[in-house]
């Protein structure tokens, strides 16, 4: 009795699961090996190993990693600091908040403040700096991507923090270490898998940005997801961008490797998808 | 430990670099001179334009239309895929399915988009309604079945058992006790479903065809062109709307959260 209605459920959910999982990373794949004209090659793969390719890969590696430290380096002060405030699930939801607004919209938002007469140039001229090119350089890119990461980097790392049993920092404390001691063995070591899911939370997204990267950057910065969408949606090769789009998952699986997601979940769930 | 100032302070920057741009965006959009600069006087022109626009507003209809229906039909599946992985026994294929579940949800978005356009176009379902709603429900999917899944865990067997023996069919123990312990986490899954829907930008982007679009799409080609305040007054509205589904959603949370303390606290009597 129990296995006929086993069965039942799992039909429509296989289904899912074969045409909306499996088929499309198999035909991500499949695709790979043409070339514009239709032909079976390894072209696509030959040309990825090109001097062109290996410089973007590496270059968009480079901005995700400067991307994750800086959400790290302003994140965890930011988590720390919002357990020991009094209404903490509150202030955390207001933290959580921004993270809900259109991700178009906040990139749209920096448009008008980065742009020439903008308030950050208002600013700056106002002390005397005069004004700046702030809008399509590495520098607008990497704090726009940092803004909008903040809150998903924020989460894991409150999370873990809350986890943490306090009576661990006052033995620490009262066995002699300084405070700077405590944090960096008990604390951070404790809070690991924290930073863990949150850098997993951030870097993958942002080796995958590419609506940002056109609107904030000017298309100064190529990341993996610009190129596979340039291949896909402008030069209409097809191929290639399925290429980049494998070693882009080869990517992914390998950082999920590396960070190690035991703890599977709810968690996960609010690592909401951005890109 | 006392309260310092400076850490208070670290929060307050954090908080004012967090919402600065959503504020600014709120505050020209009643700014009569046309820019996102220097304002000049209050008005509400840009909102009377945003209201004018018809092909925005059906651009808005067809964005709900998108969510809301793509949000239930991936209800029906993924509590389909909650029970499918709830009653499957041994470790191993219910790890797989567990990972095969979440693919979707840790998968960047351009991929997702890319694989789905070599999809529709080898399926050759026409790129535009069809294929935009077929890949909302397809990543919506796993989203309900996380939210669904730790509501049927929590569910006691013996519920269905004592059901069963009061003589229920298959269709009666679903309809009748299973889907009303789960409705919390339906109704959550739900909302996910929704605001991922409402939100999502680059999956949509790959699989749209020239006549359709949703806001997300349409906010991006317009914002290509430059800045146009009535971007500003249409993002306006939305944020208020993005605040009522967070209230919304708050709520749901908060129910959920005291209905399972209350089931907790019943299972240890």
């Amino acid at each position: 009795m129990r296995t006929n209605t086993r069965n039942f459920y799992l039909i429509p959910y296989l289904l899912w699961i074969a045409l909306f999982v499996i088929t499309p990373i198999v035909l991500v794949v499949y695709y790979s090996f043409f070339d514009v004209e239709g032909n079976v090659t390894l072209s696509n793969y030959e040309k990825f190993f090109t001097p062109v390719y290996l410089r973007m890969t590496l270059s968009s590696f480079w901005y995700a990693f400067l991307i994750t430290a800086f959400s790290l380096l302003v994140a965890y002060p930011a988590a720390y600091l919002l357990t020991r405030t009094k209404h903490k699930q509150l202030w955390l939801l207001l933290i959580i908040l921004p993270s809900w607004i259109n991700l178009l919209l906040k990139a749209y938002a920096f448009l008008g403040l980065f742009g020439t007469y903008g308030l950050v140039n208002g600013v700056l001229k106002f002390v005397g700096i005069g004004t700046q090119q702030i809008l399509f350089t590495d520098f607008s890119f990497i704090f726009v991507s940092v803004y909008i990461f903040i809150p998903f980097m924020i989460l894991p790392i409150f999370n873990s923090l809350e986890e943490m049993n306090p009576s661990l920092v006052f033995a620490a404390r009262d066995l002699g270490a300084s405070p700077w001691t405590a944090f960096r063995r008990v604390i951070f070591p404790l809070t690991l898998n924290g930073v863990k899911s949150g850098c997993q939370a951030v870097f993958i997204p942002a080796l995958s940005l590419f609506m940002i990267t056109r609107l904030i950057a000017g298309n100064r910065v190529i990341t993996l997801g610009t190129a596979i969408e340039q291949h896909f949606l402008v030069t209409q090769d097809w191929g290639m961008g399925a290429t980049i789009a494998v070693f882009l998952i080869i990517a992914m699986v390998v950082i999920m490797l590396l960070t190690g997601s035991r703890k599977r979940g709810l968690q996960n769930n609010e690592t909401r998808k951005i890109a | 430990m006392k309260p310092a100032k400076l850490p208070n302070l670290y929060l307050i920057v954090v908080f004012i670099i967090l919402y600065a741009p959503i504020f600014y965006l709120i505050f020209y959009s009643f700014n009569s001179g046309g820019a996102m600069r220097n304002f000049e006087g209050f008005t509400w022109e840009w909102y009377e334009e945003v209201f004018a626009d018809t092909r925005l507003l059906i651009i808005v209809l067809n964005t709900f239309v998108i969510a809301l229906l793509s949000s239930a039909i991936s209800v029906i599946f993924g509590i389909a895929g909650a029970l499918a992985i709830h009653y499957v026994r041994r470790r191993q294929p219910k790890n797989a399915l567990l990972s095969l579940n979440n693919v979707l949800i840790v998968s960047p978005d351009v991929i997702i988009g890319a694989s789905f356009l070599i999809l529709f176009t080898i399926i050759g379902i026409k790129l535009g309604f069809v294929s935009v709603l077929l890949s909302h429900i397809a990543f919506s999917v796993p989203i309900v079945v996380i939210m669904v899944l730790p509501k049927l865990q929590e569910m006691s067997p013996t519920l269905i058992d004592a059901a069963r023996d009061l003589g229920a069919s298959s269709w009666h123990v679903l309809t009748r006790v299973i889907i009303p312990f789960i409705k919390p986490g339906i109704f959550a899954g739900f909302f996910m479903a929704l605001t991922y829907s409402l939100d999502d930008f680059a999956v949509t982007f790959f699989v749209t065809g020239n006549g359709f679009s949703t806001l997300s799409v349409e906010i991006y080609s317009r914002a290509r062109q430059g800045i146009a305040l009535s971007i500003n007054a249409l993002s306006t509205l939305i944020f208020l709307f993005t605040i009522l589904l967070v209230i919304g959603y708050y709520f749901i949370n908060q129910r959920n959260n005291r209905t399972s303390a209350r089931a907790r606290a019943e299972g240890r009597r």
